[in-house]
This record gives structure tokens, sequence and C-alpha cells, in this order.
């Protein structure tokens, strides 16, 4: 075996240039804007998403000793390395491997919190999650609730990669939010890059409901910040605006923030208009007051996720901002999002909701 | 697993043997590996020449551990446990309680006054045995069927009828079905309707459990032979096994899920022989035998703490009720199998026939213990009548720790419609402001 990798070595090695290069293509398909303001003062140092994530586990490993980290492969360190070192710092007992069954590793997880102890459970893809809707849906998110505040797993957070890749096809590729969106209980936040992935898990894991982490896996190393090095959170229902405009409101999460951002940069080199754009970061519950008062503002909306449009999340904004800014309204809420097919693999390109589609459906609005 | 009886092993061997000797030229693999395992990561075992298939007949059934027979009689004088008197008088008391209250309440959903109600009946002996082997701050994790755990933790018959009425005094402010107790002081987690649930939900609570310093509490997990064929049982047994937590996972094998016979839930020698195969401590039982089950469960529990295993216990029991009020369970099974669990193989019978041959029990006594107990539940059943369902505001708290935004105005919504409306509503039966 070792003698024909040798042999084809050369071929190998042309093979893996070019996938590389396809994979560099494919993924390509934004800009990452780097967040500039620091939330809290303080040392700080160069951390990609994947380092952030890694840190922000360390620090809650540190300091409650009840917390563990588990999920599959996250013994070695994760298949994205985001748990790096952790168990050689910790113990086995604290970061482990669990068999390969998400019904169990959210069932489990629930039942840790309900014991009192802090529980990070990690599910390897967002696509793997639906095993454990039920647990999720049917036992995490109501437990306080149908127990009247006897019981509950608020100390637990399940931790998921999500959304495109590149090459992710329908199974590595899903953001599988607006499922979760329709469940009274629960918390579903999605950071945007390293600074707010630390500040908000950090609040997912001392929040005191069971939160989903969703962590859009094409930034674990293309996206990289000055991140602060001591523990600090971000409030979770908190939407932030990061840029200021009053021709139109750009509301996404994830890596469509960044998309948007580009899209908001073209819109002002290209028409010399200005757009707010708002990371809405909690998809639930999520921040109404900040969205609507930016809409008021700028009487146009533009709403944009890599998840399918048919239910998406776009449309639960869509249907509260247009009940809440009627009259401030001068065009119809715009949703670019992925199209009602399974997320495919080779036309990705043709899938996503790009910044030319944004772009196009941006412009169309001002015109309206 | 129970494999074939020892003698038989030894002559399969021997045979085996033998036969091996007489091949070894033909077969020199077989002498070369002299029963070494092979060096696969994923099992220990030798190699072997010879296929053979195994099936549910490879290994005899697993047997059904008894104390007492049918007259309430101890069967082998070693296996009595040394339960003092008090605890024995209490543990059928218990019982005594629980079936008026089933007889009760079963009624009183036939008439109206309950939306629903689950009866416990031919399985009362499952809960008071194992309720009396564990320590009262062992973490108890249930189905539905083990209201009489509840009782002799000593959660109240009030507290229990108040929850099936929903009025303002239930800890779970009337949001769950009837039947769906649950009570933190006590360390008996809010049961929910989704079958085996709970059931990985133990398993992390035993591993959080076996992470506390100087750890001496164990987690009970109760569920029943069909919910065992739920996905959720299995990933609980696996990781039970793999990251060796202290739970006793305890089925109730009554014979029935509704309509649906073991026949055609399982295929294999019932839910304890999942056991070892998933690397479990394993016992079956007989339900019906409370001595049994608390034998059972007080090693299940030792066992676990001191050495951070999990433990099946599988006991054997049959369903002498409907499955619920929303179900006849003649349209399924013949009256007469019905009686003679009723009549032969009752709990209750064989317990009170210990009680008797141990002279602390008698005819007097139990006469005015179904009195007092008939009286409590029908006492306390007109007292939560006439008691307020909660505020209708309950309705939308602990949802969140914190009411979100988008939930508060949801309150204030129906606030301003229930001012506009106020006679479209029941509010008279509901507490106010």
């Amino acid at each position: 075996m070792a003698g024909l990798v040798t042999k084809n070595s050369g071929l190998l090695v042309k093979l893996f240039k070019n996938v590389n290069d396809c994979t560099k293509r494919l993924s390509s398909h934004f800009i990452y804007y780097p967040d500039n303001e620091k939330p809290v003062e303080g040392e700080t140092a160069k951390m990609n998403m994947m380092q952030a994530i890694n840190n922000a586990m360390d620090i809650t490993l540190k300091n409650d000793p009840t917390a563990v980290l588990f999920g599959e492969d996250v013994a070695f360190g994760g298949v994205f390395r985001c748990a790096l070192g952790l168990q050689e710092k910790y113990g086995k007992d604290r970061v482990f491997n669990t068999p390969l069954c998400e019904q169990g590793i959210a069932g489990f997880g629930i039942g840790l919190a309900t014991a009192g102890a802090t529980a990070i459970a990690e599910i390897q893809f967002a696509d793997y999650i639906f095993p454990a809707f039920d647990q999720i849906v049917n036992e995490a998110a109501k437990a306080r609730y149908r127990s009247g505040g006897q019981f509950d797993c608020g100390a637990l957070t399940i931790r998921t990669p999500c959304s495109a890749v590149g090459h992710g096809g329908l199974y590595h590729s899903q953001s599988p939010e607006a499922f979760f969106a329709h469940v009274p209980g629960l918390r579903v936040v999605v950071p945007r890059g390293p600074i707010t992935a630390k500040g908000l898990l950090l609040s997912c894991i001392k929040s005191r409901d069971p939160c989903l982490f969703l962590e859009p896996k094409i930034l674990y190393r293309s996206a990289s910040e000055e991140v602060p090095v001591e523990d600090y959170t971000l409030p979770l229902g908190k939407a932030q605006v990061l840029r200021e405009g009053d021709a139109a409101t750009l509301i996404g999460w994830g890596t469509q923030i960044h998309v948007l951002l580009e899209v908001a940069q073209l819109a002002e080199e290209k028409l010399g208009v200005k757009c707010d754009v708002i990371d809405l970061q909690s998809i639930l519950p999520w921040d109404e007051e900040t969205v609507c008062n930016s809409v008021k503002k700028t009487g146009r909306c533009l709403i944009s996720h890599e998840a399918p449009l048919t239910s998406g999340f776009g449309a639960e904004l869509a249907a509260t901002i247009q009940e809440e800014c009627f009259l401030h309204l001068e065009a119809p809420i715009s949703r670019v999002a992925g199209w009602d097919a399974p997320f495919p693999h080779v036309f990705e390109p043709f899938y996503l909701p790009d910044k030319w589609r944004c772009y196009e459906a941006l412009t169309q609005m001002l015109k309206y | 697993m129970a494999l074939r009886t020892g003698a038989s092993v030894l002559r399969l061997s021997a045979l085996r043997n033998a036969y091996r000797v007489l091949s070894t030229n033909t077969r020199p693999e077989v002498a070369q590996n002299k029963q070494k395992n092979a060096e696969f990561p994923g099992a220990k075992a030798p190699y072997v020449t010879e296929m053979n298939f195994l099936n549910d007949t490879s290994y005899d059934p697993i047997p059904i551990y008894r104390v007492l027979d049918n007259n309430g009689a101890v069967l082998d004088s070693r296996e009595e446990p040394s339960i003092d008197n008090d605890q024995l008088v209490n543990m059928y008391k218990t019982m005594v309680q629980l079936t008026q209250m089933d007889k009760i309440l079963y009624e009183s959903q036939r008439q109206g006054r309950i939306s629903f109600y689950m009866t416990n009946y031919g399985e009362e002996g499952i809960h008071v045995g194992s309720a009396a082997a564990l320590d009262p701050r062992d973490l108890v994790f249930a189905q539905y069927r083990e209201v009489g755990v509840f009782l002799y933790r000593g959660v109240t018959v009030t507290e229990l009828i108040n929850q099936c009425y929903g009025n303002h005094e239930d800890p779970g402010k009337g949001r769950q079905m009837p039947v769906h107790y649950g009570n933190k002081q006590r360390n008996l987690v809010t049961l929910s309707s989704p079958l085996a649930t709970q059931m990985p939900q133990a398993v992390g609570a035993a591993y959080a459990l076996k992470r506390q310093p100087d750890n001496d509490r164990c987690v009970i997990c109760y569920f029943g032979d069909g919910a065992a064929s739920e996905g959720d049982a299995y990933a609980a047994f696996n990781f039970a096994a793999t990251l060796d937590c202290p739970v006793v996972l305890l089925c109730r094998n009554n014979g029935y899920a509704i309509s649906t016979p073991t026949s055609e839930q399982y295929k294999g020698d019932g839910i304890a022989a999942r056991g070892p195969a998933l690397g479990i401590r394993t016992v079956r039982v007989d339900g019906t035998d409370a001595l049994a089950v608390y034998n059972a469960v007080k090693q299940s529990r030792e066992y676990a703490i001191a050495n951070n295993k999990p433990v099946l216990i599988e006991a054997m029991s049959y369903r002498v009720g409907h499955h619920s009020t929303s179900d006849d369970s003649t349209a399924y099974r013949s009256v007469e199998e019905i009686q003679k669990w009723t009549k032969d193989e009752s709990p209750l019978q064989k317990f009170k026939m210990y009680l008797e041959s141990k002279g602390i029990w008698s005819e007097d006594a139990e006469k005015t213990c179904l009195k007092e107990s008939r009286d409590t539940v029908v006492r306390t059943m007109q007292e939560a009548e006439k008691k307020k369902r909660p505020h209708w505001k309950e309705m939308l708290e602990d949802v969140y720790y914190e009411m979100p935004p988008r939930i508060q105005k949801q309150m204030q919504q129906m606030e301003e419609h229930l001012k506009k409306y106020p006679d479209k509503y029941p509010l008279d039966q509901y507490q106010t402001d």
C-alpha cells in the first residue's frame, strides 16, 4: 500500500490540488468581514472560530467543575477540532466520546442537566440532529414548563456545525434553525464569527434555558479575529446592527451576514445607498424590537438565509414585520433564500442565496 | 446470557476437542490458533472452522427469580430479606392505598370528573418492592405506571389527586394530563408522555451523580416492555454500559403495550436477554413478588454505586387493568386470562399472606386499612374538586426561565381579549388576580 502511494503520489498531489482548487472556488461565495469592535476591554488573541469555541469550552471546564463535554469523536478533539486538547487538560470523565447515537446524546445531556451538571453536547453535523428531534422538542424544551418549574435542563447546550461548506451535499450543509424556531422553551443561536461565537456560546452555556448553538462550519477556519482572552458573554435574544443606513434593512445570521455586508457595500458603491445590516444572532427568542425599529426607519426589508424559502425563519420575520411596520413599508418584504430543494452537491453555486441574488433583490426592492 | 446448562456445555466442548484432535492434520489452522482470540478490534473471540449460527433457542431462557410462592410462603429461607416489620406493613399499606386510589379515580374518570386515568393493577409489587430497596435520595425516572413508588416515597394522596384535577395546588400547575406526577423534593423526576425518552436521561443523570464527590446515590429508571422497543431504550442501554453509569434500569414486562402482546413486540427472550448482549449485568424477577423485586433492586443498587455500572432488571408481571381509561382491554384479550392473574397471582394477596404468616397482619387490620385508604381518597377528591384551577397566566409562565418579550406581549393580548369576552371563557373555575 505504501509503495502504491509513493508511486502515485504525483498523481495524488495533482488530484488533491484540483480538489482544493475546486473547494476554494465553491466555498468562496462570501468575503469574511471581521468584527472590529471588542465586546470587552482587555487582552486579546488572534483566533479563528474553531479556536474561539475551544476557548469558550476551556473557560467553562475550568470554572465549572460539573461541566462535561461529549459527543461523537470529541475525545481526540472533534472532527472540526473544536475540542482539541480539552480531554488531556480536563480528563476522560469530563471530555468523552459517546456511542454513535444522536437521540442518546441529547437524552444523556438532558439527564446530566436534570441532575445539576453543565452539559455541552456535540452533534457532529446539524444534518444529523433529527434523530434527537424528539428529545430536544418534546423533552428539553418542555422540561421546565411541564414540571411547573420543579425540574429543568437549562444547563444543557447542544453545539452543532451547520450550513454550507462548498461541497457538503445533502447531509453536510443543512441549516435546520427553522425546525427549532417552532419550539417554545428552546433557545436557538447562530454566531457570525469568532468573537460572537465565544460570547454567545458562553451565554448559552450559562443560560437557564436549553440552547441549540448552530456553528456555521465554513467559518471554523476561514474566520479570524482578535478575540478577548477572558470570560465574556453576549446577550441572548438580542440582534446586532452591524452597518447603518436608511435605504433598506438587510437581515440575516451566520455566514449569510457576510454576504449581506458585501451586498450593502456593493449597494453603496454602485447605487449610492446605505443599508442597515442586522445580525439576528438569536433565532429564538428573537429580537423583534431591533428589527422593527430598523424597518420603521428604512421602510424596506430584505431577509436572507441559506435554508429553503418555504417556512424558513424568514417567513416568521416577514410576517411579524408586516404586522408591526405596515404603515412604514414602502415595498413588499423580500426573502432571498435557498431554493425549496434538498441542498445539492455540484449545484451549490446556483443554490445559495449569494451576493448577486441578494443584490438583485435589493435593486428590485429599491425600484419598487 | 444464560447459556445452556453447564453439563451440556461441557459435553459439547468435549466433543469439539475430540473432533479437533482427530482433524489436526487436515485442519492445521484450528490447532495453530489454540483458542487464542483473533485480533479484530471489534470483538474478543477465537476463530472456529465450523459455521454455527445462533438464534433465540441457542440459549436457555433467563429464569425468573422469586422469593415467595403463590401462598406467600418463602421458598428458600436464605433468600428472605431482612426488612423490619414496620417497613413490611408500610409496603403492604402502600399497595392497598394505591389500589384504592386506582379504583376510585378510575371510576371518577368514568363519571367525567377527571379527564384521564391509568391504573396500576397487578404491578403494585414492583412499585413497593423497588421503592423500599432504594434510598429516598436516589433519583427516579418513571414512565407512568409507577405511582406506588411515589406513594412509598411519601408523596401524599392529596398531592397526586391535585395533579389529576390540575387545581392550583398541583405543583405542575395543571399543565400536564393526569397521572404525570413529579416531585422535586422527593427526587421523583416529572413524567412525560413520550415513551422511553426518560431512559437515556436517567443514564445522563447517573453520570452526573457518579461525578459528584463521595457519591452514594444511584438512578433508577422504570419502563415497560413496549417502551423497550423505542430507539431511546437501545441508546440508554448502550450509553449506560459504555459510559459506566450507576443506573438501575427496571423493565415492567406486563405482557402488553396497549393492545399489542409481547409476541408482536419482540422475538427474543424478553427484555432481559438484551442486557448481557450490551454488557449489562442482568436479572429477571417475578414482579408479582415484592420481596423478589426488593432483593433484586437492593443488590443492583449496591452493585451500581460500588462499581459505577448499570444493572438491568426485568420484572415479569401482568397488566391486570385496562391500559388506560381510553382503552377496553377485553377487545384484545379474554376475561378468563385477566381473572387468572387477578386471583392466583395477585401481588397484594401474596404479600398479605406473607405478612399474616409472620403474624404482623390480620383481617381486622385489613379492614381498617381498606377503610382508611378509601376514606382518604374520597375525602381528598372532594377537596380537590372544590379547589380552583391555577390563574390562566400560568399557561405562559415557565416556558423560559425569564419570560421573553414576545410571550409577554402574547400574555397582554390574551388579557385584553379576556377583558372584552369574559363570559366566553370558564374564568370562574380559575384563580384570579
